[in-house]
């Protein structure tokens, strides 16, 4: 493990006018960490996801990222480009809506070829057969290669929108509520899916979820959040089994047993 | 020689904040520490603390106060203040846990699942997976199960899985949690077989054993964790 971290934020706050979105949120993260961030609706946690992202400019705090070059970099020191680079090479962003982070009219090959093609690959036969690898290695049949993902199940769009984000071998994955309103067995191989990928590539993630069952099977750690503060943090089986705060005890015991 | 584990003053309590804040005392002054090759029993009746304990070394449920010295073979970490990811280092090479109960993750098979330690600590995917095979055949399951994920397997089934996973790798401290609750005399006669190689290698076990008959067999001495009753 390199001895530096990949990401640092540094007292992160956001207010929106006078609302707070999140406030003072520091953390750090390491390659092949997978941190989880958990909270109900309003929490601020989908906002932390977007400072640490660098979608949201903090009103407060720093977020800091490693580049593949070695050198630290302020997030909102980099120009607009460099931002932009990023987020199409050495990230990716797993959205709750797959709508959102595929372009549902063309074909599934595109979507992912597309990222390559950011990058700067121009060969046509080597995208797409890279394209048709990474359709199977996240269980989409390469045959569906030429057809839009509006034809595609909830399930199929989410696990072709992993694909298109992993397709440039990025080290830091977004993921915002990446299970969310699928079916529990589509749920299932998602998750089972996204572990072994994580694993395999030692992918740095950040998992935002209000489902405590995704932290545990995902995640490492674990950041509790309620209104726009963390209140609890650290190993996720260690803040899930012997939760210190009231309110993580609540969450925890509002957990319906299968 | 040295002490691969030692507890000193360890002591946990519950705070049970939808219970109006009730706080329940678990253990108090903790103390004992375990050699290579030691196997040390925890005694004493449910609810004492055994598991708290045992969750405690592994760093599943924090350390109350005191400290936890796990010592490997560069430094000396302590496991109540040690950061989450010393923590995770330390499940990966140095520290196994054998909990009651298999917590299945869908749609992994038997094999995998046992697999999995190894290959998360560098043995390769085709090394970790025969070994993982032997292992299952030694604690007698059957290869036509192997390939199914462990969730629809009977207790005993689970609890092999939960055990082969557990011996597989070679880990300097290994804890265990009732390993022989639910097997018949066959399978626990396995189980001691294994602690007793384990012990030769050097490992350093701490065992919760309700049975008289395994824990006869396999511990060198019992520590009686009523002694560390904490007063209400």
């Amino acid at each position: 493990m390199n001895g530096e971290p990949l990401l640092i934020a540094d007292e992160l706050t956001r207010f929106y006018g006078r609302r707070l979105g999140c406030r003072d949120v520091s953390l750090d993260l390491f390659e092949g960490e997978v941190l989880a961030i958990v909270g109900e609706s309003g929490s601020g946690k989908s906002t932390l996801l977007q400072l640490l992202s660098a979608q949201l400019e903090p009103s407060a705090g720093s977020v800091r990222y490693r580049m593949r070059d070695g050198k630290i970099r302020d997030l909102w020191q980099l120009t607009e480009a460099e931002r932009k680079f990023l987020f199409r090479t050495d990230w990716g962003y797993v959205h709750q809506d797959a709508a959102l982070g595929l372009r549902m009219a063309v074909s599934a090959g595109a979507n992912v070829g597309e990222r390559l093609m950011a990058v700067g690959w121009r060969h046509y036969g080597r995208i797409r057969t890279t394209a048709s690898g990474w359709l199977e290695r996240v269980e989409i049949d390469p045959e569906r290669i030429d057809d839009a993902p509006r034809a595609f199940s909830g399930g199929m769009r989410q696990r072709l929108q992993i694909a298109r984000n992993l397709v440039t071998q990025p080290r830091l994955v977004f993921m915002d509520e990446p299970t969310g309103g699928l079916d529990v067995s589509v749920q299932a191989r998602l998750l089972d899916l996204l572990r072994s990928l994580v694993s395999e590539l030692r992918l740095a993630a950040i998992i935002v979820t209000h489902d405590l069952a995704v932290a545990r099977l995902l995640s490492h750690r674990i950041l509790v959040m309620k209104d726009g503060e963390v209140i609890e943090s650290g190993l996720t089986d260690q803040v899930l089994d012997d939760p210190r705060e009231p309110y993580t005890q609540l969450l925890v015991a509002s957990i319906l047993p299968a | 020689m040295n002490p691969v584990l030692e507890l000193s003053n360890v002591g946990k309590s519950f705070t049970m904040h939808l219970q109006e804040g009730l706080r329940l005392p678990v253990v108090e002054n903790v103390n004992f520490s375990v050699q290579p090759g030691e196997c040390v029993a925890l005694g004493g009746p449910s609810g004492a603390g055994k598991s708290s304990i045992l969750k405690m070394i592994f760093g599943n449920y924090r350390c109350g106060s005191g400290e936890i010295r796990v010592h490997t073979q560069t430094e000396v970490i302590d496991v109540a203040r040690a950061e989450p990811r010393r923590v995770l280092t330390l499940r990966r090479d140095t520290i196994g846990y054998v909990s009651q109960f298999l917590r299945a993750v869908p749609r992994v098979p038997a094999r995998d699942v046992v697999a999995t330690p190894l290959i998360d600590a560098g043995t390769a995917r085709e090394k970790a997976c025969s070994a993982a095979e032997a292992m299952l055949a030694r604690l007698n399951i059957p290869p036509r199960l192997w390939e199914l994920p462990p969730a629809t397997f009977s207790g005993g089934e689970q609890q092999r899985i939960n055990l082969a996973r557990g011996f597989l790798p070679d880990f300097p401290i290994l804890l265990l949690d009732e390993p022989t609750a639910s097997l018949d005399a066959a399978n626990r006669a396995v189980v001691i077989d294994l602690v007793g190689a384990k012990k030769r290698q050097g490992v350093a076990i701490v065992a919760i054993v309700h049975d008289a008959d395994v824990r006869e067999a396999v511990a060198d001495r019992v520590i009686d964790v009523t002694k560390f009753a904490a007063a209400a």
